[in-house]
């Protein structure tokens, strides 16, 4: 369910892993490479992660999501390695009985990751420079 | 004793490796490793500050004390997922 990879994010896949017959509802986020940080071009980005200890954090703030909330299943996918404009970095799926839950625990997730999963990224500028983003 | 210390992303490009083996009193804590670690490789020390520190995985206090063959890994500020900058005239 929480994995990290440097395969392409199979968005459907991921959606699919979490469906249940008792659920009305998935709420599937795709965080997606934008062309622009800090008011810079950028024209890729690469991602770093101590592996093994991120899909452990991933893991628990799965756990963390299901007790705070009433959902079914949530799954996480976090890309590493270069991406280029518009992929996937982080795709979190969240299924439940009910979509309100499914919305809020999905925003929930995705918080928590950018808090607490040892995961970097490194943007690549148009003009040539580079950043490890809250690192300089 | 000695330990493993895993750097990533800046500070393991500033001092070119991401795998240093670092030799400690015994009963050192994760303070006198850092301590011994800035001696050794002083490039690190101005990231050490906002680092936060993992043993076998999890998140500790920099005052654990440390055991032969631990796994201490330096967490600088983490930037997984998608980057969200707070437009100044949002509402």
């Amino acid at each position: 369910m929480f994995k990290v990879t440097t395969e392409p994010i199979d968005i459907q896949a991921v959606n699919d892993l979490v469906k249940r017959p008792t659920d009305g509802a998935v709420v599937t986020f795709d965080g997606i490479v934008r062309n622009n940080f800090d008011g810079r071009a950028v024209h890729a980005l690469e991602y770093e992660a101590y592996a093994d200890m991120a899909e452990k954090k991933m893991a628990q703030i799965g756990r963390e999501v299901r007790q705070k909330f009433p959902i079914g299943e949530i799954a996480m996918r976090h890309r590493l390695g270069r991406l280029a404009i518009g992929e996937s970095s982080i795709v979190i799926a969240v299924a439940a009985p009910h979509r309100h839950e499914a919305f809020e625990a999905c925003a929930y997730a995705m918080d928590r990751v950018k808090e607490e999963v040892p995961i970097w990224k490194k943007e690549f500028f148009n003009d040539g420079d580079d950043h490890w983003v809250n690192q300089n | 004793m000695q330990i493993t210390v895993k750097l990533f992303a800046l500070m393991r490009e500033k001092v070119g490796t991401d795998t240093i083996y670092l030799e400690l009193p015994d009963h050192a804590d994760i303070l006198q490793a850092l301590t011994v670690l800035q001696c050794q490789h002083p490039s690190l020390a101005p990231y050490l500050d906002n680092s936060r520190f993992a043993l076998q995985m999890e998140f500790v206090s920099p005052e654990t004390t440390l055991q032969a063959g631990d796994e201490l890994a330096l967490i600088p500020p983490v930037s997984g997922g998608i980057s969200c900058l707070k437009s100044p005239q949002s509402q």
